[in-house]
């Protein structure tokens, strides 16, 4: 068995995704390759090569593959998926973009999501929102998979040396598609998925202007920032900050939801956090039966409130 | 130019789903059902398009048993022409509904097909790629802004860290995020005219293509229940707890 691992990277940082991905591949096979595909990928080659369990890495440095195009990258993937018996990639915005695309020039279906491994032919992945788990068994000589990567703790840094060996690619799909711009969110925060903490905010919120509190008590925690679609949708906070069923799956150690309902999209994304918190005013809110601590009040005295507590543990 | 826009039926999303205590799958006898969410906003972007005259022709595709006939006819309520239901019992996977889509937009030509990005009961996120790599076209995923200039269709990409503007050559297949629009409501005249418009039935038997799933489902499970916690009296207690019991902060 011999497995390919997608590394996602945006030129100039790995993603620590690429790191939960070859976790994920080490239950398949001690036999793993990772394709890093760009351009101007020097320091990501290394970095990728220094990574525990990866076997060789595939450098790609073509232009047409700077900016992490479908269409150039699915047809590299497929061309260079027909000698492996594994395919994964992170299940984030760029490996659902580009792997589905993969498994089709294969002919062979994909598996997204999976958050465990049973055997090197069946999976485990969640359905309707998380509120089912199926357990899978692919018959394709292939197996193409997007990795939950919450579900798989990340291999070490730094502990390996694996040989590097370099491709010459030529595409046929270089016209199809071209990169205009990208608008990015700046932040010094951690990263949502990857983050420890995670503080979200809700539709209660009420305006932009009231999400700083949710920014506030952030900071006080060095916690990445979450929202509900409501929120998002209303405008208080970027889409990016969207978690459950259609934005970010996240599973920190602690998850502090406040003013969040707790609907079955929402819950989707969050509910494998280790430690939940819940501040709502409704007693009722569908969120109290997944926190493992509620809180019921008014969330502009209490986010306060927690922040003034914070800053005193602190000195304390 | 001509949209084809494919949409699935569902269970609604509102409904908290119940796995079957055989572990066969989940419940699904008398559970509402409905139009899958993106894909009707799939079909309010192609309708938005069709009323700005920049589509001649909205065509709306579904594939499954006949009851999808509704979803077409709630498709045709909210303003496409016509629909196409490709006809099968047996529940298929993304790749197979790609390769169906493919020869429906071989028969149609059209110049861009809209699909949602997921269906909220499968949750793969995989057919509209799939179907852009049978046809050999370009693809806009997670697409929450559309513009179609020259020949091409300018998409704006929800992505990890902020959005991603590309440029598309058409033909090209795009899958909507919830960002893209907001679906209308179907008015009670549309929902009577729909019932007239065109509703063609093809059997996927007979478009000469292997649908035979390739992953066999072995099981279904409930996901592991969360303890029940407790609701703590105020911030000091909340945040003792935090650094003493729960240990996260």
């Amino acid at each position: 068995m011999r497995v390919l691992v997608v590394a996602e990277h945006d030129t100039r940082v790995l993603k620590s995704s690429t790191l939960n991905t070859i976790a994920a591949a080490q239950k398949i096979s001690t036999n793993i390759d990772v394709l890093v595909a760009g351009s101007k990928i020097d320091s990501i080659v290394k970095e990728v090569a220094s990574l525990e369990s990866v076997g060789s890495v595939l450098s790609a440095d073509h232009a047409t593959l700077g900016q992490n195009l479908a269409e150039p990258l699915a047809e590299l993937i497929a061309a260079l998926g027909k000698n492996y018996t594994h395919i994964l990639a992170p299940a984030s915005a760029f490996g659902k973009n580009c792997l589905p695309r993969a498994a089709a020039l294969l002919d062979v279906a994909q598996l997204s999501d999976i958050v465990a491994i049973e055997s090197a032919d069946t999976f485990i992945r969640p359905i309707y929102a998380g509120n089912a788990l199926a357990t899978v068994k692919s018959k394709d000589p292939i197996k193409v998979i997007t990795v939950r990567t919450t579900a798989f703790s990340p291999v070490s840094k730094g502990a390996n040396s694996a040989k590097i060996e370099n491709l010459t690619t030529s595409f046929t799909t270089t016209d199809l598609s071209y990169f205009v711009e990208r608008l990015e969110v700046p932040s010094e925060r951690p990263e949502l998925t990857s983050a420890r903490v995670v503080v979200s905010g809700g539709r209660a919120l009420g305006s932009k202007e009231n999400f700083a509190l949710v920014e506030q008590l952030a900071d006080k925690l060095n916690a990445a920032i979450g929202a509900s679609r409501a929120a998002v949708d209303a405008g208080f906070a970027p889409n990016d900050y969207q978690v459950g069923q259609t934005g970010k799956i996240v599973a920190p150690d602690l998850y502090i939801a406040l003013g969040i309902s707790g609907a079955i999209q929402h819950l989707a994304g969050m509910k494998d956090s280790k430690v939940i918190v819940a501040i709502n005013k409704d007693e009722e809110a569908p969120i109290f039966q997944v926190a493992d601590y509620g809180l019921v009040g008014d969330i502009f005295e209490l986010i306060p409130q927690l922040i003034t507590h914070l800053e005193s543990q602190k000195s304390s | 130019m001509k949209i084809l826009v494919a949409v699935k039926r569902v269970v609604d999303y509102n409904v908290k789903v119940r796995v079957k205590s055989d572990q066969t799958d989940v419940e699904l006898a008398n559970v509402k059902m409905s139009i899958n969410p993106f894909d009707e906003i799939a079909v309010e972007e192609g309708v938005r398009l069709r009323e700005a005259g920049i589509a001649s022709e909205l065509i709306a595709v579904s594939i499954g048993s006949s009851v999808c006939q509704e979803v077409l006819r709630s498709a045709m309520a909210l303003g496409a022409d016509r629909g196409i239901l490709v006809e099968t019992e047996q529940p298929l996977e993304p790749l197979a509904v790609a390769k169906i889509i493919k020869i429906i937009s071989e028969r149609e030509k059209p110049d861009l097909v809209i699909l949602g990005k997921q269906a909220i009961d499968d949750d793969c996120n995989q057919t509209g790629q799939m179907l852009a790599a049978l046809l050999g076209w370009s693809q806009g995923t997670f697409i929450s802004e559309l513009k179609l200039e020259n020949n091409h269709a300018f998409v704006m990409r929800e992505v990890d860290g902020g959005l991603e503007k590309l440029k598309l050559k058409l033909p090209a297949v795009i899958t909507t995020d919830l960002r893209l629009n907001t679906p209308r409501y179907p008015k009670l005249p549309n929902i009577m005219k729909a019932k007239q418009k065109p509703l063609d039935i093809l059997k996927a038997n007979d478009l000469g293509i292997d649908v035979t799933p390739r992953h066999q489902m072995l099981k279904v499970t409930e996901p592991s229940k969360r303890k029940a916690g407790i609701k703590v009296k105020d911030v000091q207690d909340l945040v003792e707890r935090l650094i003493k019991e729960a240990k996260v902060i």
